[in-house]
């Protein structure tokens, strides 16, 4: 579907997004049953996961700090009264025919997230409206089979937060750039794995488009079923462009829920909004009101780690290093502390960001494992840095030899490998000159043409020294000290 | 307030209720006799009164994260009306 730009550039699209998060406790939101993913269908339930008449549930305590976190960690006031609702609809997944969740008092309120969408050179705040917590419904299972559904109830009970944004987004960009800044908060706080493919991190999109000058948005559609961030950004693509050309044809939008299918890149009415559902929402009347005092959101608060964007900054103002480092180091937890550990070893931030995005990221990448497994230590990494700085060897040695050698040998240090290994390189005048003087003395045609102006051939020389010198010569300094032999 | 024959009707929809034409008339005028028994509160002055969320004093109830009371896969499905090794099975859900 290729719309004109200058069509497109009439309109402006506007999204809110809706973002499901499964919490990462040991246990369901209302009972104790196990969350483990990947069981055998139908072996993590109880009477009260599978809404057996007189149960009553009891909330888990985990679950609230969880959701506290994440309202703290995105700027949202939290609720000190929190009252727990029914919404009530019939659907095989759902075993009590209501879903336990919140409506009039959500535990987080309002609150901002900050992205910076692919080529904007300035951040920009994406308004939350709430964050609420609910339980998650089974799996409905949809086979060949004519007459049945298969139903699994591990998952029925499971804690997630629903983070709800305003309709402040305006572009794919911007909503993949949104999840993107999601999917590192909830790991970096440790309450969600931010699996997309697995489902622990689920994102509906509402989409609608409106001529520039327009007051009022438009009809919106909600799309539903992308399990990537990436078909995200597809299906909102493909949304946009598909309600502009019925809107530029005459044709009214209606508003309906729509599916996104990632082998076509297309979304199909799933159904409309005129059979929406009335969920007569109440007060759950078997849970007791949450009562947040402040002491409880300062206890979550103490246990809070440093998150992506402080980090960032810190790298940037602190460590001095380019933007681009400081985004590339704070991707990752676990990567971001490791790099600030070696921080704390060596002044040379710099030549750490280099290592950690270069050399150290390649490893990780290559071995598949998190900076937890990554058998060197920060002390260690900074030890070969400075081995670097004070040029004691080679950026090459140091990458291609004494690394692969801190990976074999435990605890290994840096400066006694490269000894052992015979691989310190000679930086002193006294013992280069003289490799340089023979080196000249042999190659005299050589000299002639330097000095009649082939400079080019400084490089022959540096190699012959080095290669003479067992490449333990320091190039820089062989550089130096031959053009100074050869004025 | 009162309830009509549509409104009748989408409630029992809501509740997946299906009764005849003669049920109909008595439900109709149950849930209105209902209605205006519980209208009878309206009369009640309430405007400084909070709402009332709750029918318990008690506030917190909360239980630790650990995982407990499970039951088999076994005794989970025993009673369902239709089931196979693994699953509940109930009628093809269309949508």
């Amino acid at each position: 579907m290729a719309l004109d730009k200058s069509i497109r550039d009439k309109y402006r699209v506007v999204i809110g997004l809706e973002v499901h998060a499964q919490l990462l406790t040991e246990s369901k939101f209302f009972c104790s049953d196990a969350t483990v993913f990947g069981a055998s269908p139908n072996t993590h339930i109880s009477p009260i996961s599978l809404g057996h008449p007189g149960t009553l549930p009891m909330l888990n305590k985990k679950a609230v700090d969880y959701a506290i976190k994440m309202g703290l960690a995105c700027e949202c006031s939290i609720t000190e009264e929190n009252i727990f609702a029914r919404k009530n609809y019939f659907y095989p997944d759902l075993p009590k025919g209501y879903q336990v969740t919140q409506d009039k008092a959500p535990i987080c309120l309002g609150g901002q997230v900050w992205i910076q969408a692919k080529g904007e050179s300035e951040e920009k705040a994406i308004a939350l409206n709430r964050i609420h917590m609910e339980e998650d419904a089974g799996k409905s299972i949809h086979t060949e089979d004519a007459t049945d559904t298969l139903v699994d109830y591990n998952r029925a009970g499971v804690p997630l937060i629903e983070i709800v944004t305003e309709p402040d987004l305006r572009s794919a960009d911007e909503a993949y750039s949104f999840l993107t800044e999601i999917r590192k908060l909830v790991r970096y706080l440790e309450i969600c794995d931010g699996n997309m493919e697995e489902g622990s991190l689920r994102c509906d999109a509402n989409v609608s488009v409106m001529l520039k000058d327009a007051k009022e948005y438009g009809s919106k559609v909600e799309v539903k079923n992308m399990n990537s961030i990436r078909n995200v950004h597809r299906a909102i693509e493909h949304e946009a462009e598909r309600l502009i050309q019925l809107v530029e044809s005459g044709e009214k939008v209606i508003s309906e829920t729509r599916d996104f299918d990632a082998a076509t890149g297309t979304t199909s009415s799933l159904r409309t909004k005129e059979e929406l559902n009335d969920y007569r929402y109440f007060p759950e009347p078997d849970l007791s009101p949450l009562i947040v005092n402040q002491s409880w959101v300062e206890e979550v608060k103490a246990q809070m780690p440093a998150l992506p964007r402080e980090l960032k900054r810190k790298f940037m103002e602190i460590y001095k290093l380019p933007e681009y480092d400081a985004q590339v180091l704070t991707d990752n937890k676990d990567f971001a502390m490791y790099f600030d550990a070696v921080c704390q070893e060596t002044k040379n931030y710099k030549a750490a960001s280099n290592w950690m995005m270069g050399t150290v990221k390649s490893y990780l990448n290559d071995k598949n494992i998190n900076c937890r497994e990554f058998p060197v230590s920060p002390k260690q990494l900074a030890g070969l840095i400075h081995l670097v700085e004070d040029n004691k060897v080679s950026n090459t040695v140091a990458n291609q030899q004494i690394f692969v050698k801190m990976l074999e040998i435990k605890d290994a240090d840096a400066e006694s490998i490269a000894i052992e290994a015979n691989l310190i390189q000679e930086s002193s005048s006294e013992n280069i000159q003289p490799i340089i003087d023979e080196v000249l003395s042999e190659m005299a045609d050589k000299v002639k043409d330097y000095k009649s102006g082939r400079k080019g051939l400084i490089g022959l020389f540096v190699g012959e020294v080095m290669k003479r010198s067992k490449g333990k010569a320091d190039p820089k300094k062989t550089n130096e000290l031959l053009k100074q032999t050869l004025k | 307030m009162s309830i009509n024959k549509k409104t009748l009707e989408k409630i029992a929809h809501l509740a997946r209720l299906q009764f005849d034409e003669k049920s109909e008339e008595r439900m109709l005028k149950d849930l209105n006799n209902m209605l205006s028994f519980v209208e009878k509160l309206q009369e009640l002055e309430t405007d400084h009164i909070e709402p009332l969320q709750s029918m318990t004093f008690e506030s917190n109830q909360l239980r630790e994260d650990k995982v407990k009371g499970q039951i088999t896969h076994e005794d989970g499905l025993k009673n369902a009306p239709k089931k196979d090794d693994d699953y509940f099975r109930v009628p093809k859900v269309i949508e």
